[in-house]
């Protein structure tokens, strides 16, 4: 068991360079949209370049002392630079401020105490796209004035909720690294071009990022890393586990369980994490000490940890799908799925939905709540191989025994796209970035955008040794993580990970007191299992059976409805002109008068679609045909 | 009145006598006849005292008599010691006892004092007047109470003055006390330095030298006035503009309510002159802006031309009206109507009068296709006659066609038309369709069916061509020769299925025949001409060839049932596996169908949804860079075959699917309820089943329920029951100003934690109602404040949620915000 003599690594050939290293982070569509904002807004940075730079600075320092967090990923504040090129981003952002603010100081600027003119009087313009990046929800009318309590409460929260759009939006500025990916040359494919090229090409660090341990001995691997990415777990099928630092690749502990290991996962924080073993389901501390053997899940195949709900979810052969609260180690709930044996399995980070694939070709999706799937949907013709999720819950690739690859929208639940691989997928993985990684066999291809323009060919590809058990990409990494059956392989994939980490959610760079802290703050914080639901955003919503039931009741007390609209009763004319039938002539008038208004819109929006559309229509015909002598005739 | 007063004196007397009695009644019985005596002589006294007086009066009247010698009477009251019978306040003396007075006496007086009289009368008038008695005062209660209500009034006055400052407090979003504290945060260098005063010596020294040179000591660099100007809006300024608004407004409300009143106003007459008057103005303001401004000039010019044109379009002054009728009939014997007919009719005429429009546009457009187009067009005449159905749409070519068709109403087109039409693109045609009428289209559609039919004969790929969609291109040219041979075989098939096999399915090459079909067909539609419109696009391609009746009988046709899906699929899953092409079973399915020549009817049908239509998402190849190499173990050759069995076991999975969801629904839907008891009115017993009218009436149907989420999604089932787990941690009660659940949730739709905002937003979010300073006296808040308030808004610190500056731009937008107050 002394896997440090087994694990060889790879070192990267530092001394021969081809070519000059194209970066994948120096993305030249990027460069370009700049030079065209910065064309855009030349002529107010011309007049005062100076002034800009300071208040880009400004901006800056007041960002990341501010540290915010935005909602899961993406938007959270920066902890630290991890790589990229932020100095150029930064200089774009600062000249938006063109524009004079105030109404009645309008074009004189405010006086400063100096006697100098502010010529970008008030603060900044914020970008639209950012603006609405950030929207929540729609604003709606205000209260009519009578209810001046009503409106008063409205007007406020509505104030407070653009000031949080706007400065959410402003301070995105302070996320500015951006994936970048590989680029080939002229007539030359991505998916060609081998990791030893890469590792060469890249500097010393992100080069040692590609090696690969040789563990022939206990069969294939799988593996899991760590919410923050520095930790990697590792399970081979016959028993071996291990888990190491793997940036560092400081050995943390290792063991054989003697057993066959079905599946491994890192709970909540490095310092534990789970083993599903033959029979039963272990907890191991970082140290290799066995805390738990959870005699509740046997048989457990597959598992899924649910970071913010403590929970973890184990899908066994039985066919029972089992949620275990790690942070009071009970057992939430055991759904029988009545599906047969259980090896697919995927957790939307959304939502916290469980995604079950099952051999029917079905794809069931479940909550700890319900007892039945809350969506089953028919995947693919042959048996489900593998699902995933992507981070921001709106796609799920299936790969089937019908060697398809399916994309699916699983907001609306429409196929998205549907590929065909000669060989079928057995292991899929998305990365924070949306790559997909998919192993046929002993190859491990990676995908980018395949819900977007179909692809045909993958961005990368790479031949492990034996044939691939599970891959995992690393967050905040470029790297995909590869179990096969002759150990590990780590993948330099340049474009995967997230590059702006939330130092206050996930911290790759954290110490142990930051890391103790944040365990008790991510527990204070803990989503109850009852909060799993297709839609999170229903907690913020008003229960409204039960409102409608109070409703009712407080009707039958007051013995009116004090919500009802009051009933039109048309005024009483003189002179002969309020005849029975006049006066419901004038009641048809204003009857269903909201109803029409809604109708009215929705015409209208249809008439403007086919207007466009048939606009569209004629231009392309136009396009695409001559013109025929026989065109005039017609009408 | 003489009586009266005698009867006073005496009364007089017997009061004092009286009164001595009283007096003396306390005294002993032995004083009694002392008493007696004196009383008696008392009397004696008095009648002494009579003889006595006499001589006085004597010398009285001797006085008067020489005083009213010189001149002016002088009135003269004579003097009264004590209370005598003799003498009386109206100067009547009783002269002798026994005498009696004169009324003639008494009048004398008046005539003495003649305002005592005027006094007197008014007296005694006032007197008759008022008649009712004083009131008697109120209670004690009932004053008390007045007492509270006027004191009520007065306190209600004086606290009234707090409803602003509090009504403000309540709505504030924060209140920092104590109240009156110095705003926190920077100074102005001038603010501090004024508040300095020179201590040590060297400073004091300084400051003299400064004072003796005359040089300012403080240099304020704003001037008082422009303190003030920064200052919030003074009281004097406020209600100056206050005053305007006020005026404004009632101006605005005095015009809109005349504009009203004059709405109101039925009278024609009225409006017609009211109308004459504007003309003329705005003639005159024309008849200026001409010389001022012409460019405004012009674009009026235009309105008014615009305007004409309207009433040339309406039937205003074409003599047709009521008023232009009447005044017809009167025109034989009135001259003015015969005249207002006149104008009439030249004021039609003007209007109707084309205008000469320059021919620019015209020729160039003539030009444009001249360019455009070949010559050989020109040849026919490009008038679009509306009335001409033969000049509409498209051009014939052949004659016989025209012979036979002149002799219909509606014109057929014929099929040689539809050869340019195929470049065309469909939603043109489609577009034409539309405009067509039924019968038109009807026609068109079985033409372009049948040509599409000779052209697929020859062909398939050309097929193709006809089909917009790309998809479908791909299709068909990713389909092998094999798969176009089977293509042809179903195509026949289906072919002979929808010709019922009774006529022998002749493609036609034959163009004349098909011609009489389609006369004879036409002949039969004009004669039946109740087909619905939607029948069109169902009717097959072979009904060209059949006869109307049997075409217009035939209903619509399920291409393809549940038991063909799984039919199908299951054939060709197993061809699947034989050639391993990209298709599914469904995309092959679709592609089979495309073939059969139905290209707009699948392209109608395209847009719905077919809900049996699961997994037919074709797939794209994906080329590999590198071929798969894993070895399988020979042991795996079993499980492969397993694995094979399993993945194409695809039609099994579907329909077991589609069995599941149907399951599903069924659950879903409400059960009828029966109500039905045997016996009631008819017999009952064993065997004896409820009459079917008794059945039908004690049937309860339940309403249907909502359409299910995944009615539209053939490959989904989405679980209706609903979770309930959620709603212990939702709202279920409205808080208080919130009426519906809209406005609540409106309210919390933004996250207010530091998870997702910014840490100034969330402190700005979730400032406390309340702020104390620590250890600092809150005071009530006191009338100065009040007063101070009013004049200078109010100084609360505001929660400033627009800025996200520094503690001075905040200021500056505080001010802002208050300028704001004032002014509205």
């Amino acid at each position: 068991m002394a896997a440090s003599n087994e694990t060889m690594l790879k070192k990267p050939h530092v001394g021969k360079k081809r070519k000059p290293p194209t970066r994948y982070w120096e993305g030249t569509e990027k460069d370009g949209k700049n030079d065209g904002k910065k064309q855009k807004e030349g002529d107010n940075n011309e007049q005062t370049p100076q002034q800009n730079k300071t208040r880009t600075k400004e901006g800056g320092k007041r960002g990341v002392a501010g540290g915010k967090r935005g909602v899961a990923g993406g938007k959270r504040g920066v902890a630290g630079g991890k790589r990229g090129v932020a100095g150029g981003k930064r200089g774009v952002a600062g000249g938006k401020r063109g524009k004079r603010a105030g109404g009645k100081r309008g074009g004189a600027g405010e006086k400063v105490i100096s006697g100098k003119l502010d010529p970008f009087p008030g603060s900044a313009l914020v970008p639209e796209e950012k603006l609405k990046k950030f929207k929540r929800g729609v604003k709606g009318e205000l209260p009519p004035r009578p209810q001046y309590k009503l409106r008063d409460v409205v007007i406020r929260s509505e104030a407070a909720s653009d000031l949080a759009q706007k400065q959410n939006a402003r301070y995105d500025l302070m996320l500015p690294e951006d994936a970048g990916f590989l680029e080939g040359d002229k007539d030359e494919d991505t998916c060609n071009i081998s990791q030893d090229d890469i590792a060469d090409a890249v500097d010393i660090t992100a080069g040692a990022k590609y090696f690969s341990l040789t563990l022939s001995q206990f069969g294939p691997y799988r593996l899991d890393y760590s919410k923050t990415g520095r930790h990697l777990l590792l399970g081979g099928r016959r028993g071996h586990v291990t888990c190491l630092d793997w940036q560092s690749k400081q050995l943390m502990c290792e063991m054989n369980v003697m057993e066959t290991v079905n599946d491994v996962k890192w709970l909540h924080s490095e310092a534990l994490f789970a083993v599903a073993q033959k029979k039963w389901l272990y907890i191991y501390d970082n140290k290799g000490i066995e805390l738990h053997c959870i005699r509740k899940f046997n048989d457990v195949l597959r598992m899924q940890f649910l970071p913010y709900h403590f929970l973890l979810a184990t899908a066994s052969a039985t066919g029972f799908l089992q949620y275990l609260d790690v942070s009071v180690g009970k057992e939430v709930v055991a759904i029988c799925t009545k599906a047969g044996r259980l090896d697919v399995m995927a957790h939307n980070p959304h939502n916290g939905i469980i995604h079950l694939g099952h051999s029917n070709g079905t794809v069931t999706l479940w909550t700890p709540n319900q007892r039945e799937p809350v969506v089953k949907m028919l995947c693919h013709q042959g048996g489900v191989r593998s699902v995933a999720v992507d981070k921001t819950g709106t796609y799920m690739v299936t790969s089937g025994m019908d060697k398809k690859l399916k994309v699916y929208d699983i907001r609306s639940y429409r196929p998205l796209q549907s590929y065909f691989l000669p060989a079928g997928a057995s292991c899929l993985s998305l990365s924070q970035r949306g790559l997909l990684s998919a192993a046929t066999g002993d190859i491990v291809q990676v995908y980018r955008d395949v819900w977007g323009t179909p692809v045909t060919k993958p961005y990368m590809a790479h031949r492990a040794k034996g044939s691939v058990w599970g891959v995992h990409f690393c967050p905040f990494e470029d790297v995909l993580g590869v179990g096969h059956g002759e150990g590990f392989t780590s993948m330099v994939v340049p474009g995967a990970g997230e590059p702006n980490f939330d130092g206050l959610d996930a911290n790759p760079y954290r110490s142990a007191k930051q890391r103790q802290e944040w365990e008790v703050k991510a527990l204070l914080e803990k989503i109850q299992p009852e909060l799993i639901g297709l839609d999170p955003s229903q907690l913020s919503q008003v229960d409204h059976s039960t409102w409608e039931q109070r409703h009712e009741d407080r009707v039958q007390v007051l013995g009116f409805d004090p919500l009802a609209k009051e009933k039109f009763t048309p005024r009483l004319k003189t002179k002969g002109r309020s005849s029975s039938g006049k006066v419901e002539k004038r009641k048809k008038q204003v009857a269903h008068e909201d109803q029409r208004d809604v109708i009215r819109q929705t015409v209208e929006d249809r008439m403007k679609i086919d207007k466009e559309r048939k606009e569209k229509e004629k231009k392309e015909a136009a396009a695409a045909g001559q013109k025929s002598a026989l065109d005039r005739f017609r009408k | 009145m003489a009586k009266s007063k005698a009867t006073r004196k005496s009364g007089e007397t017997m009061k004092m006598t009286s009164s001595r009695e009283m007096v003396v009644q306390g005294m002993d019985d032995e004083d009694d006849e002392e008493l007696q005596r004196a009383l008696a002589d008392d009397n004696i006294s008095a009648s002494e005292d009579e003889g006595g007086s006499d001589d006085e009066r004597k010398h009285c009247k001797l006085l008067e008599a020489i005083s009213s010698l010189g001149g002016k009477k002088r009135k003269k009251l004579t003097e009264r010691s004590e209370a005598s019978i003799q003498v009386s306040e109206f100067t009547v003396n009783a002269e002798g006892e026994g005498d009696k007075i004169n009324l003639s006496d008494l009048i004398g007086t008046l005539d003495k004092t003649p305002s005592a009289l005027i006094k007197t009368k008014k007296q005694l008038k006032n007197l008759q007047h008022n008649q009712s008695t004083l009131e008697t005062p109120l209670t004690r209660k009932e004053t008390e109470k007045i007492q509270r209500e006027v004191a009520f009034e007065k306190t209600s006055k004086e606290v009234s003055r707090w409803q602003s400052v509090v009504l403000q407090n309540q709505k504030a979003e924060q209140l920092v006390f104590p109240l009156n504290q110095e705003p926190s945060g920077p100074k102005r260098i001038e603010q501090v330095v004024a508040g300095w005063k020179a201590q040590t010596p060297l400073e004091q020294e300084i400051f003299s030298l400064l004072r003796m040179n005359k040089q300012p000591l403080h240099d304020p660099v704003l001037t008082p006035t422009e303190e003030a100007s920064l200052r919030a809006m003074s009281l004097e300024e406020a209600k100056i503009r206050r005053a305007e608004l006020q005026k404004t407004r009632v101006l605005q409300s005095y015009y809109e309510a005349k504009a009203k009143r004059e709405k109101k106003i039925k009278s024609k007459k009225y409006h017609r002159v009211q109308k004459k008057v504007m003309r003329k103005e705005y003639l005159k303001q024309f008849d200026e802006m001409v010389k001022t401004d012409p460019a405004a000039a012009l674009e009026e010019l235009k309105k008014m031309e615009l305007s004409r044109m309207k009433e040339r379009m309406s039937l205003k002054h074409q003599n047709s009206g009521k008023w232009a009728k009447s005044k017809a009939i009167m025109a034989k014997y009135d001259d003015g109507a015969r005249k207002a007919m006149q104008i009439q009719l030249e004021v039609n005429k003007d209007l109707t009068q084309k205008l000469v429009i320059p021919a620019d546009e015209d020729e160039e457009d003539e030009e444009e296709s001249a360019e455009t187009l070949p010559d050989f067009v020109n040849d026919v005449e490009p008038i679009l006659d509306q009335v001409n159905p033969w000049m509409r749409g498209k051009l014939s070519t052949e004659p016989m066609m025209q012979e036979e068709s002149n002799r219909l109403d509606p014109p057929v087109w014929p099929r040689e038309v539809g050869k340019p039409g195929e470049g065309w693109d469909d939603q043109e045609e489609d577009e034409e369709q539309m405009e067509e009428t039924e019968e038109e289209s009807l026609l068109r559609g079985f033409e372009e069916r049948r040509k599409l039919r000779q052209t697929e004969d020859v062909e398939v790929a050309p097929m193709s061509m006809e089909e917009n969609d790309d998809e479908k291109k791909a299709e068909i040219l990713d389909i092998s020769d094999d798969d176009e041979e089977a293509v042809e075989i179903s195509d026949g098939e289906e072919a002979v299925e929808i010709s019922d096999g009774e006529e022998a399915v002749e493609i036609s090459d034959d163009e004349e025949a098909g011609l009489s079909n389609f006369t004879s067909l036409f002949h039969g539609l004009v004669k039946n001409h109740m087909e619905p419109p939607a029948d069109q696009p169902k009717a097959s391609p072979g009904a060209g060839q059949e006869e109307s009746p049997a075409l217009l009988e035939e209903g619509l046709v399920r291409v393809r049932t549940l038991e063909d899906v799984e039919l199908l699929s299951q054939d060709i899953s197993a061809s699947d596996t034989a050639l391993l092409t990209t298709q599914t079973p469904g995309t092959e399915e679709t592609d089979t169908q495309s073939a059969t020549q139905q290209a707009d009817k699948k392209r109608k049908r395209k847009k719905m949804i077919d809900p049996n239509e699961v997994l037919t998402k074709e797939a794209k190849v994906i080329e590999m860079p590198l071929a798969p190499t894993a070895i399988e173990d020979v042991e795996d050759k079993e499980e492969q075959r397993i694995i094979i069995k399993e993945a194409f076991a695809g039609d099994d999975v579907i329909s077991d699917f589609l069995k599941d969801k149907r399951k599903q629904e069924e659950a879903g839907r409400p059960k009828v309820i029966d109500l039905t008891l045997p016996g009631w009115g008819e017999w009952g017993g064993l065997g004896l089943q409820p009459s079917r009218s008794k059945r039908k009436r004690f049937r309860v149907k339940v309403a249907p329920p909502p359409p299910r989420q995944d009615q539209k999604l053939p490959n989904i089932i989405i679980a209706e029951k609903r979770d309930s787990s959620i709603a212990a941690h939702q709202v279920c009660q409205l808080p208080f100003p919130f009426e519906n659940p809209t406005q609540f949730e409106r309210t919390i739709r933004s996250p207010v934690g530091h998870t997702w905002n910014t840490q100034n937003t969330v402190q700005k979010i979730t400032a406390p109602k309340v702020v104390t300073q620590l250890g600092a006296i809150i005071e009530p808040i006191a009338r100065e404040d009040l007063i101070k308030n009013n004049r200078q808004a109010v100084t609360r610190p505001s929660i400033n949620l627009e800025s996200d500056q520094g503690p001075q731009k905040k200021r500056c937008s505080q001010q802002k915000k208050k300028h704001k107050r004032k002014r509205n």
